[in-house]
């Protein structure tokens, strides 16, 4: 293997797009107006679509043989290492928009400082994804304005799911030891400098839709360990199965 | 609202219409000029519209259901990537055809509480499971494909709407056509468990995807009339025809079976001969005695009730801030 620090990287980013993708494809037929269900549904092609070409990089980098399908099919949810937020259930319309404004919150300015990585593909991936990640963004700012400063009810489900996936949202600005190295040579952001637009994001974003920002307590850690809450293995269990009960064909 | 307003210019819809009106508007019609929302038009023909467009509007929105169910489950990063943007173009299709009928005086909301109530139908395939991968690539091939023979004719429908909103229709359902094809080909030459799986598949989905092009010609309600308003331009046997010759060689080509004894070759004829259809069976599918009719209800309504508090929290804050900007201004 050419370099297995940039491996685990690159693998830990493609699995929080696939994670996310997935997740937010599980909208299908579910979605509360039919524009929704196409806005999701490209969110979630948006998200997939990026998860293939770093599944696709990381396979080289592994020098195995493993292709995007190989990475993506055939590891249970300890070999996963998407930040634990991703794998969060879907939850009612206001829980999915919350964990859609944190993570694209942070992704925004993550992808935008990853178009100057000294690794190309990594350069080129972020290209394309930070154009996608705007209109991420925008949507998911919206319908943060709309559900807080709707209804009573939608104004209390929106304070009740950013309460909920508060927790997740430290491990957005958490470097393993391998980021760090990598961020010095110039081929990641550093993590920690994501935090201040992250925060103007937020910030913004709440006090325009009435709501309130939690405080700090507890936050979930261990994702880039593969250390994760249990609904991500029946996530993947569903995803992985015919290429589970059919190794080794082409579908 | 504006729809409402159609329905006033042209005149009261249940008002007598006079011979002349008529016949002025066949003229129209027999010149292959298209028909526009602010046109004059029989009640019957704008009633005839809305029926059709929206049952097939419907059948978009509720085919987005045994598709939708294999999104979370497709066999590769590929494969779920394309069948989330068929079903997402699907949904696409429901909005064209929803905005195409509410040009003739119909909201969307009525149209859907239509649906749910089970006062207006949608096209009866869908009443049937995906029980397994292999039903992803014969709706394609076969469902899509039916459509697609369905649906060409439409692009020359009279109802100029309509018939615009075909034409971006017809482009994506072939592709989804090929695409459907594509998995079928690559389980047929696959392993013996995945040829097996594409042949259950086939035949399962063979015969409802025959009977989608309605009653035989003698037995169809609606074909006369929409025949002589440019609606409808081939009867139903003709278009199934069309269909069992064009599918019959691709099934041969993945080395698949048709489940029809009876289907052969005809010299005489030069088409393809197939065996009787179970009409009763079809009608018991389509009165709601299919295996998914309540399901594919039922999820409709639960996506609606779960979603009520959304739309009305969209609409209450676009009016907060309409206020809001009528204040400033």
């Amino acid at each position: 293997m050419s370099d297995p620090t940039l491996f685990q990287y690159v693998l830990g980013l493609a699995d929080d797009q696939l994670v996310l993708g997935h997740r937010l494809s599980q909208w299908t037929g579910r979605a509360p107006i039919l524009e929704e269900e196409l806005a999701l549904g490209n969110i979630a092609l948006d998200l997939i679509g990026q998860a293939r070409g770093l599944y696709q990089y990381a396979g080289a980098l592994e020098g195995a043989g493993r292709d995007e399908d190989a990475l993506a099919y055939h590891r249970d949810a300890r070999g996963y290492l998407n930040l634990t937020l991703v794998e969060q259930p879907n939850g009612d319309f206001a829980q999915t928009i919350a964990r859609q404004l944190f993570y694209t919150a942070m992704a925004l300015p993550f992808w935008q400082a990853m178009t100057a990585s000294t690794d190309q593909r990594l350069a080129a991936v972020a290209a394309k994804a930070e154009k996608e990640t705007a209109y991420h963004l925008r949507h998911a700012t919206e319908w943060t304005a709309r559900l807080g400063d709707g209804t009573d009810e939608s104004h209390r489900r929106m304070q009740a799911a950013i309460n909920q996936l508060w927790a997740f949202t430290g491990e957005l600005f958490e470097m393993i030891a391998a980021e760090a190295g990598l961020a010095a040579a110039g081929i990641a952001p550093d993590r920690k400098t994501l935090r201040a637009a992250w925060d103007r994001t937020i910030d913004a974003t709440l006090s325009d839709a009435s709501l309130t920002r939690p405080d700090d307590s507890w936050m979930a850690e261990g994702g880039r360990d593969g250390l994760h809450g249990e609904d991500l293995g029946h996530m993947l269990a569903e995803m992985q199965s015919l290429q589970r009960m059919h190794p080794g064909l082409q579908w | 609202m504006y729809a409402q307003g159609l329905i006033n210019a042209s005149g009261d819809p249940n008002a007598a219409e006079t011979p002349e009106q008529l016949a002025r508007f066949q003229a129209r019609i027999d010149a292959e000029e298209k028909i526009e929302a602010r046109d004059w038009m029989p009640a019957a023909y704008r009633k005839t519209l809305i029926r059709q467009i929206s049952q097939h509007a419907h059948s978009e929105i509720i085919g987005m259901q045994p598709e939708g169910n294999w999104v979370t489950r497709a066999p590769s990063l590929r494969r779920k990537a394309s069948l989330l943007a068929k079903v997402q173009d699907e949904g696409g299709h429901g909005l064209y055809l929803y905005a195409a009928a509410e040009t003739l005086g119909i909201s969307r909301e009525e149209m859907q509480d239509q649906l749910l109530s089970g006062a207006a139908k949608y096209s009866s395939i869908f009443n049937y499971p995906t029980l397994t991968w292999a039903d992803i690539g014969a709706i394609g091939w076969l469902v899509d494909g039916a459509a697609i023979m369905n649906q060409i004719p439409l692009c020359r429908c009279s109802y100029g709407p309509y018939a615009r909103a075909m034409v971006r229709v017809c482009k994506e359902e072939s592709f989804h056509q090929r695409q459907g094809y594509e998995i079928m080909t690559t389980l047929a030459q696959g392993a013996p468990e995945q040829k097996a799986m594409a042949q259950d598949a086939l035949n399962r989905w063979w015969t409802p995807s025959v009977m989608m092009f309605g009653p035989p010609d003698t037995d169809s309600v609606h074909s006369d009339q929409s025949m002589t308003w440019k609606i409808k331009r081939f009867t139903n046997d003709a278009l199934r025809q069309r269909f069992v010759d064009a599918t019959v060689p691709q099934a041969d080509y993945l080395g698949l079976t048709i489940p029809d004894p009876e289907c052969k070759w005809n010299d005489v004829t030069q088409h393809y001969d197939i065996g009787p259809l179970d009409w009763d069976d079809f009608w018991k599918v389509v009165k709601g005695g299919g295996p998914m009719n309540r399901q594919r209800i039922a999820a409709r309504q639960k996506a609606d009730d779960d979603g009520a508090w959304v739309r009305e929290a969209a609409l209450a804050y676009a009016a907060k801030r309409s206020t809001q900007q009528e204040a400033a201004e």
